[in-house]
This record gives structure tokens, C-alpha cells and sequence, in this order.
């Protein structure tokens, strides 16, 4: 039987009269989770910027053919040899075709797979691009540009120019901007491209393209699929790359083993290809974890003193109150309810103070070259981030009320009222 | 005659700083409408014994009955609400939650056992205020008030519950030759008018020659 309108009154009273203290417990809890709120979501925010700036650029699983030695070398096939020492001098990569085998097949069929967002035939072809008598090597990647629009953001990369206009052109090129810079040239300019073997294409450029990433932007280049094929003299089958996007990035490992048995290629997953890019996210969260709970536990530490020292100057009440009737339970809810109550309006003073911050930093200017889409600070407004600041403000300030209202529980009143 | 307040062989020991035995035997009884007083010198465990029949203290061995009850061996949050409800205690000092006002300093035993509505408590509260003639202090804080009238809201918060029996510790023992009348005045008005009984630990020789019943204490033991 507890009387919560009467624990609760006296809680009140003590806060009020103490208001000092109170004002700075509150603040203590107040800045620990207004801290925690700001930091997790400009810390989230700014992972999973840079997880996109990579992640978008990464097909979840990436098909092509490695150009690498033969396992079994032929001494390995000649029964004679069985059982004798082999050594084979000056092993050379194993003869194949760099496009992939059936490659339109394998497309028709991931397209088919329930669970593939899209496939992409790309076709990568190493050319140099012409700018007077300056060759520069790079890359240009033949792409079905609307399909990629689709399933990356190479739209937002695009700061020049449309991906539509690339698609209704017969030899356009998206250049990379660091090329664009190098060689002068802007938009509607004319380039001239040479194959490895000589050829020589000119080619107008409907968009620049930036990635972000210098040494991309540096060398590589998009044109449509077809312009590629054509400039290097190759049929429509001819595709050195397949890009698959998954509806769950869970799937990529296990579909990317079974892709590799089942058609004989070289199939990646995104969490090979990316896996330092995770542990980077990891540590980040940590460090923000860490300095979070760090303020609370000092923010803890605060209230502990605090209602330390506010059960030392009420000894006296405490007995009289345990003298007329309180129980040591109703003392204790007294002392816990007027923390909770600490951990309950700080933690929503400091969610407030943490949305506030938040948008603050949102709006902060943040322009940078390498990242062409980002205008300002990036903040992850996770709704789950404010539940646990909350819930952990209320523990915190639970567990550091529930120490010193304890003590005051087991007080006994007759040692305090005899004054011995 | 019915027997509020009965004591049956208790024997307590305090245990430091080495073992001393305060109480030795102690059987007595307090009857219903009883003004009685317990004297005796510094050390002879009046105080101690008191703190026993008030139920705060439970480290003693024997038999103590209340109402006819033996509450010796329950459990310290039963002990509480017979406390609340059936004794009502006051001090040597006043003992008031100094930054609550007076009537809710006197409310608050009632609040906690809560057999009535706050408006009841309210007027309960009220009455016995009017009925210690500092009705007219109710709403001040009780850290405004002289000693004197502090001494008095503590009665009233002692009888607000309408105990058994009220228990003080020398309540005149800080007060002034006027004030420890009027306090003894008003034990003796509540003895006759209501028949509460009474059982007060005093010092005063004056004060326990004019209750109904003297027990005087020496070194652990009733002696008369």
C-alpha cells in the first residue's frame, strides 16, 4: 500500500526548496543527453554519408572474369607425374576472353531472381583520351545508363548535364571531372578518344561526372553501352562486368558463392570488397558511444552527490517521518521518485537541446569539393537514438537515486531523534 | 480495566562499544485513559524503554502488546501502520519538516494512512489546531514559529490519527517554565476530555507529581 499523491508531494516540496540543486542535477542529465543526442546524430549522420559515398558506387555483388593462373597446371594432368615433385618455372595467366561468357544469358537470368533490385551489363575498356598531342590513359565504362540511374546515384554525380541526355545520344561521354579539368573542356565541347589499338572516335560531352573520389574522377568516363561496344569493333554480347543490386545486402555473400559455382566467373561481394569501410563506421560508433556514456555516468555521478548530501541534511525529517508512520519503502520512494523525476525533465530538456543542436549542425554550411552533393552538414534524425537517450537518462538517474534512498531506507530513526 | 500499552520481561543490550545490559526485566502495563510518567536519571534506559514501546526500536527480547496485540517480531513496514495509526509520538524538539507549513506538517500522518479524504484530513487537521489554540498558525511555514507553538503543532500532528496512546520523549524538556505548563495543561485536557492515554519520559519532578502514575527508573529496572 503506497501512498504515491503523498511520497510524491514530499518529493516535490524538496525539490523545490532545494531548487539550486536540483536546477543543476537537471542541468547535469540535461547536457549528457543533449551531448549524446547531437553527437550520435551527427556522428550517424556523417557514416552513413561516407557509407553512401561508397556503397552507392558498389554493386552489392560485381561479376567479371579475374585474370589469374590456372589452378591446376597441366603437369598436374599427366598421370606419369602423380607422386613426383613438380616444379613449374614462370607460371603465366591462363589464356581466356576478358567478356564475360553468356553474358546476355546470365542477365536474363538475375533479372528473373526475385530477389535482384537489377543487373547491369557494363562494359570497362581502357582508352586514352586525346587532348592535342597529350595522351591521357583512363578508363571508359560502357553503361545502360537509365538502369544505373535506377539502381545507384550516379545522377547525383552527375553536376553537369543530364543522364537522359547521354541516353539519347550515339557518342556522348560523361567525363570525369578531373579530366574535364585537365583538358578544358566543359559541356558540348567535342574529345577525342583512342583505343589501345589506335583507333581514334570523337565523342561530345552531354555531362561531367564526379564522384567524389579523385582518382576516379581522374581517369574514368561513362558512355552508352552500344558507343563502347562499337568503338571497340565488339558484338552486343561483348560485357566485361555485370553489376547486381539486391533488395537485402544480406543476401550478397551466400548469392555471390552460387553465382561463382554455378556460371564459372568472378563474383565479389560488397562486404569483401568494402570490408575496412565497415570497420571505420564501427570504431566511429564506438568512439560516439563512448563519450556519450561517459557523460552520463558523470552526469550519474552528480545526482548521486547531490541526493548524498540532500539525505544528509534531512536525517531528521527522515526519522520523523519514519517515527509517524513511513515505512523505510515510502522513504526510499520518496528520495528515488525526486531522481527519476531529475533523470525525467532533464532528459527532456536534453532531447530538446539535442534536436536542437542537430538542426543547428544540419544547416551549418558544409562544401567541400570531393563531395559535390553535400550543401551541409549531414544528421541522421533517428527516432530509435532519442528513445534510448530517454530511457537511459532514467536509468542513470534510477540507479544513482537508488543508492543514496537506500541508505536513507535503513536509517534508523530512534539513533537520529536520540542523537547518538 | 483494558490494558493499552502492556510490557511483558523485556531485556535489551547494547552491544557496543561492550555489551551493556540497559534493560533488565522490564513488565509494566499502561491502562486506557492512564496519565503516566517515567523518570528517572541520565542512563537509566527511560528513554531507551520508550523507543521499545513505540515500536521504533525492535532489538529487545520479551513481549510487548498493544491494543491487546502482541506486535513484538512483525515486520518492520506492518510496525510502520501501527505506528501511524495508533501512536502518536512526541519530542524533546520539535521535530517539524520545517519547509512544509504547519497544517501539512499535521496532515501528513493522516495522508499516509489515508482512511479519510483530503478534505477530512484538511478539518481533522483544523480542529486539533483550533483545539492548541494556533488555529490561526496553519498556513504559516513551520520554520516561522516560536518553540513554544512548534512544541504544539507537534501535539497536533501526534493526535491527528486519534492514536491509543501518545508517547512523548521530555516534550517539555526544551521549553520555558509558561510553555511546559501550557504543554502539560493540554496532556491533561486530552486525558480528560478525550481519555487518551498518556505516557510521557520526563525530567521535570513538578510536572510527574501531577500525572496519575509515576514509574521511576533506576539503572535498568522499574523500581516503583
Amino acid at each position: 500500500m503506497i501512498n504515491w499523491k503523498v511520497i510524491l508531494g514530499i518529493a516535490k516540496i524538496h525539490l523545490v526548496t532545494k531548487l539550486k540543486s536540483t536546477v543543476t542535477a537537471t542541468l547535469g542529465v540535461t547536457f549528457g543527453i543533449g551531448a549524446y543526442i547531437t553527437l550520435v546524430s551527427f556522428m550517424t549522420g556523417l557514416n552513413k554519408m561516407l557509407d553512401d559515398l561508397v556503397l552507392n558506387q558498389t554493386p552489392h555483388i560485381h561479376i567479371y572474369n579475374e585474370i589469374e593462373p590456372s589452378e591446376k597446371q597441366p603437369v598436374a594432368l599427366y598421370d606419369d607425374f602423380t607422386g613426383a615433385f613438380n616444379v613449374v618455372h614462370s607460371i603465366k595467366p591462363k589464356q581466356g576472353q576478358l567478356k564475360i561468357h553468356n553474358a546476355l544469358p546470365i542477365l536474363n537470368y538475375l533479372k528473373e531472381n526475385e530477389n535482384v533490385k537489377g543487373a547491369t551489363p557494363q562494359l570497362r575498356a581502357q582508352i586514352f583520351y586525346l587532348s592535342g598531342s597529350i595522351e591521357l590513359g583512363g578508363n571508359l565504362v560502357g553503361v545502360d545508363i537509365m538502369e544505373e540511374v535506377r539502381l545507384s546515384n550516379i545522377r547525383d554525380n552527375i553536376v553537369d548535364g543530364t543522364p537522359e541526355a547521354l541516353k539519347n545520344s550515339e557518342n556522348g561521354i560523361l567525363l570525369g571531372a578531373g579530366l574535364a579539368s585537365k583538358m578544358s573542356l566543359s559541356i558540348g565541347d567535342r574529345l577525342q578518344i583512342s583505343t589501345v589499338s589506335g583507333d581514334i572516335f570523337p565523342l561530345k560531352i552531354v555531362g561531367i561526372y564526379q564522384s567524389g573520389i579523385a582518382e576516379i574522377d581522374n581517369i574514368q568516363s561513362f558512355a552508352n553501352l552500344k558507343t563502347v561496344q562499337r568503338i571497340l569493333g565488339e558484338a552486343e554480347n561483348f560485357v566485361t562486368d555485370i553489376n547486381i543490386k539486391l533488395f537485402d545486402i544480406a543476401e550478397a555473400e551466400p548469392m555471390s558463392y552460387r553465382l561463382e559455382q554455378q556460371f564459372d566467373i568472378k563474383a565479389t561481394d560488397i562486404n569483401e570488397a568494402n570490408a575496412q569501410f565497415e570497420t571505420g563506421s564501427n570504431i566511429r560508433n564506438l568512439i560516439t558511444y563512448a563519450v556519450s556514456i561517459t557523460l552520463l555516468v558523470v552526469a550519474g555521478f552528480g545526482i548521486y552527490n547531490i541526493l548524498n548530501m540532500l539525505i544528509y541534511e534531512k536525517m531528521k525529517d527522515i526519522a520523523i517521518l519514519k517515527a509517524t508512520g513511513f515505512s523505510g519503502n515510502d522513504v526510499q520512494y520518496i528520495f528515488m521518485s525526486q531522481a527519476v523525476i531529475i533523470g525525467f525533465v532533464g532528459g527532456l530538456i536534453g532531447l530538446g537541446i539535442g534536436f536542437v543542436l542537430s538542426l543547428l549542425i544540419d544547416n551549418a554550411p558544409f562544401e567541400t569539393e570531393a563531395l559535390p552533393t553535400i550543401t551541409t552538414y549531414p544528421v541522421n534524425y533517428k527516432l530509435g537514438y532519442y528513445v534510448i537517450g530517454f530511457v537511459f537518462a532514467l536509468l542513470s538517474t534510477g540507479v544513482a537515486g537508488y543508492l543514496p534512498s537506500n541508505k536513507a531506507k535503513r536509517i534508523d530513526p530512534v539513533r537520529i531523534i536520540r542523537g547518538t | 480495566m483494558k490494558l493499552i500499552l502492556e510490557a511483558k520481561n523485556i531485556n535489551k543490550h547494547f552491544h557496543k562499544p561492550q555489551d551493556f545490559h540497559v534493560l533488565k526485566d522490564i513488565t509494566f502495563a499502561v491502562k486506557a485513559g492512564e496519565f503516566a510518567s517515567i523518570m528517572g536519571k541520565s542512563g537509566s534506559g527511560k528513554s531507551t524503554l520508550l523507543y521499545i514501546l513505540s515500536t521504533m526500536d525492535t532489538d529487545y527480547t520479551g513481549k510487548l502488546h498493544l491494543n491487546g496485540e502482541l506486535v513484538t517480531g512483525k515486520p518492520h513496514r506492518e510496525l510502520s501502520q501501527i505506528r501511524n495509526k495508533n501512536i502518536g509520538f512526541v519530542f524533546q524538539f520539535h521535530y517539524l519538516l520545517s519547509e512544509f507549513s504547519v497544517i501539512e506538517n499535521v496532515m501528513l500522518p493522516a495522508k499516509k494512512l489515508s482512511e479519510k479524504c483530503y478534505a477530512e484530513i484538511e478539518h481533522d487537521a483544523h480542529e486539533k489546531l483550533k483545539m492548541l489554540h494556533i488555529g490561526h498558525l496553519a498556513k504559516q511555514r513551520a520554520s516561522r514559529i516560536s518553540g513554544g507553538e512548534k512544541q504544539r503543532v507537534a501535539i497536533a500532528r501526534a493526535l491527528i490519527n486519534n492514536p491509543a496512546i501518545l508517547m512523548g520523549d521530555e516534550p517539555t524538556g526544551n521549553l520555558d517554565s509558561f510553555n511546559a505548563e501550557n504543554v502539560f495543561q493540554i496532556f491533561k485536557q486530552l486525558k480528560e476530555e478525550q481519555e487518551l492515554s498518556l505516557l510521557i519520559v520526563t525530567h521535570d519532578i513538578d510536572f510527574a507529581q501531577r500525572t496519575d502514575r509515576i514509574i521511576q527508573m533506576e539503572d535498568g529496572r522499574i523500581t516503583s
